[in-house]
C-alpha cells in the first residue's frame, strides 16, 4: 500500500493499533471493488431484463422492417472487439501475476498492453457504430441495443481510466508484491468489463 | 525574505464549518445525514399538509390538481429517499463502527461522497418546482405518465436526482459491508454482532443488490424521453409493464431497507429498558437474513391488477414474509415480558414501532391475498397501510433511535417532559391522520385524487385525518424545542446514561477521532453488560 492510499483506507492509518482491520484474507479495497462489482452486475441485469423483456414480446426479433437489424448476419467485426477485450484480459493478468512476483517491469507491461487494447476496443466499437445502420431511436432493437453496448462501453472507458492511473502510479514504482491492491481491484473490475462484454456479444450477435 | 529553508508547519487552523464540509469521520457524517435527512423531512412535512389540506374538504379549495399531484409526488419521493433511507444510513454510520469497536469506516472519503450527494440530488429535485412544475405522476413515476407527452422537465431532475441518491445509497452499502465484515473487534465474532449492525448488513445487500436496477430503471426512463428511446412507451413499441417490473424490484426491497434498521434501532433499545437480553438472538438474525432473502421474491405484488403477473406465486411469497416478521415481533414482546420496563422516551417510541408496525403488518397482509388486493388496489387503504409501516414502523423506532443516541451525539440528554409530550402528539396525530383512511379505502375512495364528491360520504373521515396531520406536525414544535434547549443546557449524559449493552456507550459522549483508547473484552453480543456485571448475568 502506497502514501496515496493510505489516506484512502483506515487500513493502515496511525490508529492501526485499535484497528483490527488486518484480519488477513481479502483486504478492505479488494473486498470493496468485488461488492460494487455485485452492485453493478445488478445493474446490467437491469438492462438485460429489459432487453429480453422487450424481445419477447416482439415478434419476429430482430424486427423485419429494417434489414440491418439482422446483426446475426455480420458478427465478424464484433467477434475481432470480442477477440481483443478477451486477450486484454489476460494480459491484465499477466500484470497481476507479475507484481505478486515483485515483478515491476512485467506489471508496467502487462497494464500497458491491456490499456491499449483497450483503446482498440473503444476505437473498434466507434467505428462499428458508425457502420451499422441504425440508431437509438430506430425502435425497441436500436433502443436496446444502443443503451446496453453504450453503457458497456462507458464502463469500458471508465477502465482505461482506472488503468491509466494504475499504469502512472507501476511507472513511477508505487506497487510491489505486497502492497498492490489498487491494481488487483483495477484488474477485477476489467475482468468483469470483459464479462459482461461476452455476454453481451452472445446475446445480441449469437443467440 | 525567507532566512530559512524549511518553513515551519503552520498548525492547521479550520474553521467550524470548514471542518464539517470536509469531514471524513463517521460520527460528523453520520449527523450531517441526520440533519440533512430531517430537513428533508421538514420539507415533505409541508407538502404532506399541503395534501391533507386540499382533501380537508370536498372541492378545490388551495390548489389546482397539477399542482396537488407535484405535492404528493414529491412528498412521497422525499420522505422515501430523502428522509427515511438516509436517515437510518445515518444513524448506521454514526453507530455502527462504534458498535463493533473501530476507528471508522472501511472508506472514510467515500463515506462522505456518499453523503455529499443527497442533498445534490434533493436539490435538483426541488428545482422542478421553478422549471415548470415538478414531477407529478406519483412516486412510482409509471409510463406513460412519466413520458415526455405528460410531464416536463420536472421529471427529468427527479431521475438524475434519484440516480445521484441511489448510487450514494450502494456506496453507503459497499462502505457497510466492508466495515462489517472487516473490522471488527478482536472476539466479536458474527454472532455477538449487537443486532442494529446485523439489520444493517441485511439492508446493505438489499442495497447492493436493487438500487442498481432502479438506477438502470431511471436511466431507460431518461432515454425514452430526452434521447428517443423505446423502453416504456406503448405509443413507440415499448411495455409499461417493464417499468412496473424494474421498479418494483428495487421499491419493494426498498421497504425493507426503510424499515430493517429501523427493527434494528428498536431491538437495541427494547432490551436496555427492560433490563433483558434480546429473547432469542439467533432467531432474530435468521428472520432478518429470512426477510432480506424472500425481499427479492415479492416485488410483483404490487402490480396484482396489471394482469401480467403470475398471482400465485407472489401472492404465496407475500404471505411468506409476514413469517420472519412475526417471529421478530415474538422476539420483541418475549423481551418485554416479565422485564423491568423504564417508560423513558426512547422505549415509549419504540413501542410506538411495535404497536404501529403490527398494524402495518395486519393490513398488508390483507392485500397479499388476490381477489382482497383487486378491491384494495389504489384505494386509500393502500395509504394507509403504507403509513403504518414507514411512519408507524420507520418514524417512530427513527424517532427512538434520536432520543436513544442523542446524549451519545452531543453529550446532553433530550428532556424527558418535551420528549413524552412530542410521544404523545404524534402518535394521536399519526392514528387521527391514518387510521380513518383505512375507512375511506373501504368505501373506495381513490389514492392521488384531489377533489371528491361531497355526496360520497369520505367528507368527515378526510376533515379528521387533516386534523391528525396537523396534530403530528404540531408535534414537531417541542421536538425541536426540545433539542435545541438540550444542546445548550441539556443534562450532561455521561458515557453511559440508559446502562446500555454495547460498545458505543463505552466511549466517551461525543466519542472522540477514532472512537477508543482500549476496547474491554468481548465475549457476548452485550460486552457493556458483561464489563458491568461480570459473566454471572450473561445467558449465553
Amino acid at each position: 500500500m502506497t502514501a496515496d492510499s493510505h489516506a484512502l483506507t483506515t487500513e493502515h492509518s496511525l490508529v492501526a493499533g485499535l484497528a483490527h482491520d488486518q484480519r488477513g484474507g481479502i483486504s478492505n479495497p479488494v473486498l470493496g471493488m468485488l461488492l460494487f462489482i455485485t452492485s453493478e452486475v445488478m445493474f446490467f441485469a437491469g438492462l438485460f431484463g429489459a432487453y429480453f423483456t422487450v424481445r419477447a414480446s416482439t415478434r419476429p426479433w430482430p424486427p423485419a422492417d429494417n434489414p440491418h437489424f439482422n446483426l446475426h448476419e455480420d458478427p465478424w467485426k464484433a467477434a475481432i472487439l470480442t477477440v481483443i477485450l478477451v486477450t486484454s484480459s489476460f494480459t491484465c493478468q499477466l500484470g497481476i501475476w507479475a507484481i505478486r512476483r515483485d515483478d515491476r517491469r512485467g506489471l508496467v507491461r502487462g497494464i500497458a498492453v491491456t490499456l491499449v487494447l483497450g483503446i482498440a476496443f473503444l476505437l473498434g466499437q466507434a467505428y462499428d457504430y458508425s457502420q451499422l445502420g441504425f440508431g437509438l431511436t430506430d425502435g425497441t432493437f436500436g433502443t436496446t441495443f444502443f443503451t446496453l453496448t453504450g453503457f458497456h462501453g462507458a464502463h469500458v472507458l471508465g477502465g482505461t481510466i482506472m488503468l491509466s492511473v494504475i499504469l502512472y502510479r507501476a511507472l513511477a514504482g508505487q506497487f510491489t508484491a505486497r502492497h498492490h491492491d489498487a491494481v488487483e481491484a483495477t484488474s477485477l473490475y476489467w475482468h468483469f468489463v470483459d464479462v459482461v462484454w461476452v455476454a453481451l456479444f452472445s446475446t445480441l450477435y449469437i443467440l | 525574505m525567507a532566512t530559512t529553508a524549511l518553513h515551519p508547519a503552520v498548525p492547521a487552523y479550520r474553521s467550524g464549518l470548514y471542518e464539517w464540509i470536509t469531514t471524513t469521520d463517521h460520527k460528523k457524517i453520520g449527523i450531517l445525514y441526520v440533519v440533512n435527512s430531517l430537513l428533508f423531512f421538514f420539507l415533505a412535512g409541508l407538502l404532506a399538509l399541503g395534501v391533507r389540506a386540499e382533501l380537508a374538504q370536498p372541492k378545490i379549495q388551495f390548489f389546482a390538481p397539477d399542482v396537488y399531484n407535484q405535492l404528493f409526488t414529491m412528498h412521497g419521493t422525499v420522505m422515501i429517499f430523502l428522509f427515511i433511507i438516509p436517515i437510518l444510513a445515518g444513524f448506521a454510520n454514526y453507530v455502527v463502527p462504534l458498535q463493533i469497536g473501530a476507528p471508522d469506516m472501511a472508506f472514510p472519503r467515500i463515506n462522505a461522497l456518499s453523503f455529499w450527494m443527497l442533498p445534490l440530488g434533493g436539490i435538483l429535485m426541488f428545482t422542478g418546482f421553478f422549471t415548470g412544475g415538478a414531477a407529478a405522476e406519483g412516486w412510482t413515476g409509471y409510463s406513460p405518465l412519466a413520458q415526455r407527452a405528460y410531464s416536463g422537465t420536472g421529471t427529468d431532475l427527479w431521475a438524475v436526482g434519484l440516480i445521484l441518491i441511489g448510487t450514494s445509497s450502494i456506496l453507503g452499502a459497499v462502505n457497510f459491508l466492508t466495515t462489517i465484515f472487516k473490522m471488527r473487534a478482536p472476539g466479536l465474532t458474527m454472532f455477538r454482532l449487537p443486532i442494529l449492525v446485523w439489520t444493517v448488513l441485511v439492508t446493505s445487500v438489499l442495497v447492493l443488490m436493487a438500487t442498481p436496477v432502479f438506477t438502470s430503471a431511471l436511466i431507460m426512463l431518461f432515454i425514452d424521453r430526452n434521447y428517443g428511446g423505446h423502453f416504456f412507451d406503448p405509443a413507440t413499441g415499448g411495455n409499461a409493464i417493464l417499468w412496473q417490473n424494474v421498479f418494483w424490484f428495487y421499491s419493494h426491497p426498498a421497504v425493507y431497507v426503510m424499515v430493517l434498521p429501523a427493527m434494528g434501532m428498536v431491538s437495541e433499545i427494547l432490551p436496555v429498558f427492560s433490563r433483558k437480553p434480546l429473547f432469542g438472538y439467533k432467531a432474530f438474525v435468521f428472520a432478518t437474513a429470512g426477510i432480506g432473502a424472500l425481499g427479492f421474491s415479492v416485488w410483483a405484488h404490487h402490480m396484482f391488477t396489471t394482469g401480467s403477473v403470475f398471482l400465485p406465486f407472489f401472492s404465496l411469497m407475500t404471505f411468506l414474509i409476514a413469517v420472519p416478521t412475526g417471529v421478530k415481533m415474538f422476539n420483541w414482546v418475549a423481551t418485554l415480558f416479565r422485564g423491568q420496563l423504564i417508560f423513558s422516551t426512547p422505549m415509549l417510541f419504540a413501542l410506538g414501532f411495535l404497536t404501529m408496525f403490527l398494524i402495518g403488518g395486519i393490513n398488508g397482509a390483507f392485500s397479499a391475498a388476490v381477489p382482497v388486493d383487486f378491491a384494495l388496489h389504489d384505494t386509500y387503504w393502500v395509504v394507509a397501510h403504507l403509513h403504518y409501516v414507514l411512519f408507524g414502523g420507520s418514524v417512530f423506532g427513527m424517532f427512538a433511535g434520536l432520543y436513544y443516541w442523542f446524549p451519545k451525539m452531543t453529550g446532553r440528554l433530550l428532556d424527558e417532559t418535551l420528549g413524552k409530550i412530542h410521544f404523545v402528539l404524534m402518535f394521536v396525530g399519526f392514528n387521527l391522520t391514518f387510521f380513518p383512511m383505512h375507512m375511506l379505502g373501504l368505501m373506495g375512495m381513490p389514492r392521488r385524487v384531489a377533489d371528491y364528491s361531497a355526496a360520497a360520504g369520505w367528507s368527515e373521515l378526510n376533515l379528521l385525518a387533516t386534523i391528525g396531520g396537523f396534530t403530528i406536525a404540531t408535534s414537531m414544535l417541542p421536538f425541536l424545542w426540545n433539542v435545541m434547549i438540550s444542546l445548550r443546557n441539556g443534562e450532561p449524559a455521561g458515557d453511559d446514561p440508559w446502562e446500555a449493552n454495547t460498545l458505543e456507550w463505552a466511549t466517551s459522549s461525543p466519542p472522540p477521532p477514532y472512537n477508543f483508547d482500549h476496547l474491554p473484552e468481548i465475549r457476548s453480543e452485550r460486552p457493556l453488560f458483561d464489563l458491568r456485571h461480570g459473566r454471572a448475568g450473561n445467558h449465553a
